[in-house]
Formats: structure tokens, sequence, C-alpha cells
């Protein structure tokens, strides 16, 4: 029993990292081939920083990624401290459902309605082109809120309603009541949140595809469009590279997360001790 | 406080819709250029970056700064999406013949000023009046190519290779790879019988599919884009595809595996050429930027980054780019160009009626369901 578990999540890894595996192994091939392994080289790494196109792809998507992950956040934390306070139970179920909306929509239906939505605006200005990065980042925006709301949401219904009324009852405007006691306690949802707006931003495609205009090309769109020729392996090496700076956050996150779990543990202890003695 | 910052935030909304519908276009050059993916020489190898050189030949010239808007596509029917959608404006495409034919019938392509592009008289005389646009308003080709057969030696006979029969030989039961759409796949079967490929006769179209289903139980799979990986690792031993994709699959091959190409008698050609569509807003600059195209430097670089042939005489021509490419390249990529237009027009594929089309396709699925 206890072997065949173990050759199961053998497998399960196996399934899960071999196709990353073997993606690393040939961004260091020296030729372009992808079953036989010439040489070892930093060929590909040298050529993909050459390659002005691709890295303007990067730096678009980043750039995008984060304007529409620090705009969600924002907008996204405004609203769920907005439907939290609503106080007809019906009000609430049907905001909840609308902000739903873009979630569950498929994409390619969020990405052709935005598309068509744009044109008709900017036919309506009379503007020659109407898709820009102004509509991009407005489309990214769409699909990322309802993941915010839903992050920051539970952690307001998860605070004791008493915190706020306590700090307007020793003097604080709502305002500050707002920023100094409220903001801290749902801190985690919004980092969540934002971290979660920020690579949904990252790796959108279908709705990029549609609502990109003249200027302004992402990454994954620039990949899919190298298929009339082979992708190149430049695109393994920035593949490569993009894993590692993931997992290097992804391990940073979860290192401070750690720290800050221990660190409240250990401070209840000792209040726990003190409170003994 | 409540009503004055939702005023304020109608207010940032409003404006922001109008920062984009464009109110706040600004003044400086641009160009959108809007062509394949891969298709034009990027500075990586060490050739020359064409659009960075184009910028500083252009701020050179005429004292002005310029920048290109250079985005990507992946398919000509991609390309029609976008364009037909009318939210972009494009100032320079780059698609295929048979879009450029169904382009121009709707309209949206901008006849060119020829007086603006004297490099033209580089293009060969045999790539004037194709099929697509007979009367040569719209078009300045870019590339060209030729649909082989490739086979790999160390499998296949060379006694059997010649024709497309050998795509419909027994003996290599499973080595064969055909074409995964129906024009391609249909092709392969019409020039083998000698069918006209543009034919509207439906009992000429049920003939070829009648070929097609012999040769099904002979092929490996139907592919696209996984013919470079089956190819290159002797995977698959025969199929067809265009002469520059055979190189890049020869640079990439295996060890064990002798990859060679041949034309057939009839076969398929297509050219891909540059055009200014009717959402243009800087058409002179257009026009200059396809001049410059045309001219030696960035027309080499082009040829040698692509791998198709080019119609301009000022690359076929020059000593250094044939001693590039060795004597067996040039003459695979440069096969009999003085009949070019009179080979191209009885064998090339056109744009079908849409009743044809279908009909094709119907044809084609039965195919793929047995």
């Amino acid at each position: 029993m206890k072997t065949a578990s173990k050759i199961y999540t053998g497998l399960v890894m196996l399934f899960l990292f071999a196709p990353i595996a073997i993606l690393l192994v040939f961004s260091f091939n020296d030729s372009k081939s992808l079953s036989v392994f010439s040489e070892f080289s930093l060929h590909w790494y040298r050529e993909l920083f050459r390659d002005s196109e691709t890295l303007g792809a990067v730096r678009n998507t980043l750039v995008l990624a984060v304007c529409a992950a620090l705009l969600s956040t924002a907008m996204g934390t405004a609203a769920a401290v907005g439907i939290h306070k609503l106080k007809s139970r019906y009000m609430r179920a049907v905001m909840d459902t609308v902000t739903n909306i873009p979630m569950i929509n498929p994409d390619i239906i969020t990405g052709i309605s935005l598309m068509l939505m744009f044109v008709f605006v900017g036919r309506l200005f009379g503007a020659a082109t109407s898709l820009n990065f102004a509509t991009m980042l407005i489309a990214h925006i769409t699909f990322c809120l309802p993941y915010v709301i839903l992050q920051v949401l539970p952690k307001l219904q998860q605070m004791d309603k008493a915190l706020p009324e306590a700090a307007m009852d020793l003097g604080c405007t709502p305002m500050r009541a707002f920023l100094k006691v409220e903001v801290p306690e749902i801190m985690p949802g919004i980092v969540t949140g934002l971290i979660m707006a920020f690579t949904l931003s990252l790796d959108d495609f279908v709705i990029s595809y549609f609502t990109s205009g003249n200027g302004f090309q992402t990454l994954p769109i620039r990949i899919y469009n190298m298929t009339k020729k082979t992708v190149t392996p430049k695109m393994y090496a920035l593949a490569t590279i993009i894993f590692f700076v993931i997992l290097f956050l992804l391990l940073l996150s979860n290192l401070t997360d750690a720290d800050t779990v221990q660190a409240v543990r250990t401070a209840r202890e000792k209040k726990k001790a003190k409170n003994k003695a | 406080m409540k009503k004055t910052l939702s005023v304020l935030l109608c207010a940032v909304m409003l404006l922001s819709l109008c920062v984009l519908s464009g109110c706040g276009s600004s003044k400086t050059l641009t160009l959108n250029v809007y062509n394949w993916g891969e298709y034009i020489s990027d500075g990586s190898e060490g050739s020359l970056d064409t659009i960075k050189a184009f910028e500083e030949w252009y701020a050179a010239t005429y004292g002005q700064k310029l920048k290109v808007n250079y985005t990507t596509y992946a398919s000509n029917e991609d390309m029609y999406a976008k364009l037909a959608s009318g939210a972009v404006s494009y100032d320079v495409i780059i698609p295929s013949d048979y879009m450029i034919a169904r382009l121009a019938k709707e309209n949206m392509l901008l006849p060119l000023d020829f007086s603006n592009i004297p490099n033209y008289q580089y293009i060969d005389e045999s790539f004037r009046g194709l099929s697509y646009d007979p009367q040569d308003l719209y078009t300045v080709p870019y590339t060209y190519g030729v649909v082989g057969v490739i086979y790999n030696a160390n499998v296949v006979d060379e006694a059997d290779a010649g024709g497309w029969e050998l795509m419909w030989n027994e003996k290599y039961k499973g080595e064969i790879v055909q074409f995964n759409n129906s024009r391609d796949a249909f092709a392969t079967a019409m020039y083998k019988l000698g069918i006209d490929v543009n034919t509207t006769d439906r009992a000429e179209w049920e003939r070829a599919l009648a070929e097609l289903k012999t040769q099904a139980p002979l092929v490996k799979s139907y592919v696209m884009d996984e013919i470079y990986n089956m190819m290159e690792s002797g995977e698959a031993a025969i199929g067809a595809y265009y002469a520059g994709d055979y190189f890049t699959m020869l640079d990439a091959q295996a060890d064990g595996v002798d990859l060679r190409f041949y034309y057939p008698e009839r076969t398929n050609y297509f050219v891909d050429a540059m055009c200014i569509p009717s959402c243009c807003q800087h058409k002179e600059l257009a026009e200059i930027f396809i001049n410059y195209m045309l001219s030696e430097e960035p027309a080499i670089a082009n040829a040698e980054y692509i791998y198709y042939a080019s119609p301009n005489s000022l690359v076929y021509e020059n000593e250094e780019y044939r001693e590039e490419l060795g004597e067996e390249a040039v003459a695979i990529l440069y096969p009999d160009i003085e009949d070019f237009s009179k080979l191209y027009n009885s064998y090339a594929y056109q744009n079908l009626d849409p009743e044809t089309l279908g009909f094709v396709n119907t044809l084609w699925e039965s195919l793929k369901i047995t």
C-alpha cells in the first residue's frame, strides 16, 4: 500500500514537472533541435537578450500586469468594503452575482464582448483606432476584479465588527478607523488578491488577443504568433528564466509567511506564559 | 463626502474613456506594420535589425523621428479578423496571395503609388500579373515559395523519389505524413492526378477524395507544424512542405536522418506580398517603408533570416548571398524563375467560391472520419 502511494506521488510529480524539465534542458542546447541534445551552451540566452522585439513584449506584459494588479486591487478592495456594508441581504446577493459574472463567463466571450464595446465606443467618438494600451488595461482590470473581491470579502466577514466601532469610540474618524484598524485586519486578503490579479494578468492570452491594438503586444500573443515557422529555442530560454523568477518569488513569499506565522505563535506563547505567571 | 467621492470617480471614468477613444493622440510619427511572426530579420545571430535600421535611416534622410510599431500575427485569418474588426489601423501588412485576392475584392486595400516605390524595378518581370493582383495595383512581392516533397534518404529508396507517387507508395506504410488542412491535402492528390486545383467541378474533387482515401491507410498522421519535429527526429520519413522550411528541418535533423528534397512536376506556389490596407493613416510613409524593404541590405538580411526565396533581383543576383546559401540551397530555393508567372497562374491556389469551398470541406470531413 505504501509503495503504491509512493509510486502514485512519483507519477504525479513526473507529469507535473517533466515538461518544465525538458524545456529547461533544451534551453541550454546548442542546436535548434528538440530531439537531439548536441552540446551545452548559453547560445539561446545570448540570442534572447539581443531580441529587442521579444524583450519589448516582456516589458509590455510586466507593465500591464503591474498596472492591472494595482488598480484592480484598489478597486476590488473598495468594492468589497462596500458590499460588506450593504444592509439589505437582497442587494448583497445581487452584487455578489454581478461581480461574479466576469469570472464564470468564458474568456472568449469576455474578450469578444469587450472588443465590440471598445470598437463601438471608439466609433462613437470618431476615433480611427480604438484598441490600445488603455483598452487592454481596462479588459485586464475587468477580469481581475472579481478575484480580488473574492479574496477580500471573507476577510471582512471574519473581522470582528466591534473593532472599527471601538476605534471610532476612542476618537478615530471613520477614515482613520478604516485605514488603521480595518485595512491591517484584511491585509492578507488584499495581498493574495494582488498576487492573483498579477498572475492572472501575466498569463492571460484569450482576452488580450481580442483587445490588443496596433502597438502593444504581450508575450503570450507574440509566442503564439511564432507558429508560422517553428518557435525558436529563445523562447525556452525565456520560459526558463520566468520559471525561476516565479519560483524565487514563491519561495520568498512562503518563507515570509512562515516567518510571520512563527512570530505570531511565539508572541502568543509569551503572552500565555506571562498570564500564567 | 460620499457624494463628492462618487462624482470624482465618475469624472475619472469619463476621462479615461476619452483617453481610450484617442482624444489625446500624440503628434509623433508612427508607422504600424503588421507581419507574420518570425518573418523579418530581427538582429539575432548577428543579422541586421531591419526595423531599427529603417528608423535610423528615416531619421537621417528626412530629419524627423519615426517609430515603427511592429506587431505580428499567426495566420492570414487572424490578420483578416483584426483588420475587419475596424478597431485597428495598420499602414503595411504582408498577407499571402489568396488573402490578398479576398482583401482586394472587399475593397480593403489601397492602390499603391509606384512613384514612391522606385525599387519596385528590382522585382523580376515574372512576378508581375499574378492571379491575385492581375493589374499589379496593390502589391509588392516580399517572399515566395514552392511546395516540394521531403524524404529521409536512409529510409526511402532513391529510385522511388521523384513524383507525388512517393506519398502513395505502399512500401512506406506508416512513414508518410500528409497536410492537416483540406486545401493542401487535396492539392497533393490533384497534382498527382493532373486535376486543376481551382476547379469547380465536383466530380473532380470527388476523384481527389478517392485518391486520398486510398492513401489514408499508409498515412502516419495528418500534421501541420508538427511536421518539423517528426521529420527532424526521423519519426516520419516522407512529407510535403515548403522549400524554405526544408532547410529549417535540415538544420536540426537528428543523427541517422538524412533529409532530401525534390519538386514534383506540378506543385503549389505561394507569394506573400506587402500591401497597404484601407485603414492606413500614413500612406506615403508606408510606401517609403515598402521601398526601403526592397533596397539591397534589408532585402538580403530578410531573405537570409526567413530562408524563403526572394523575388528581388538585388537579392538573388547578389554573389555574397548565393555563396552564403551554397549552391545546393540556391538550386532548391530558386527553381525556374523565368516562368514563374505562368507556373503560378496555372497551378497556384486561387480563392474558391464559397459553395465549392463548403463542398470541399464536407469531403475533407468525410475523409477524416473514416
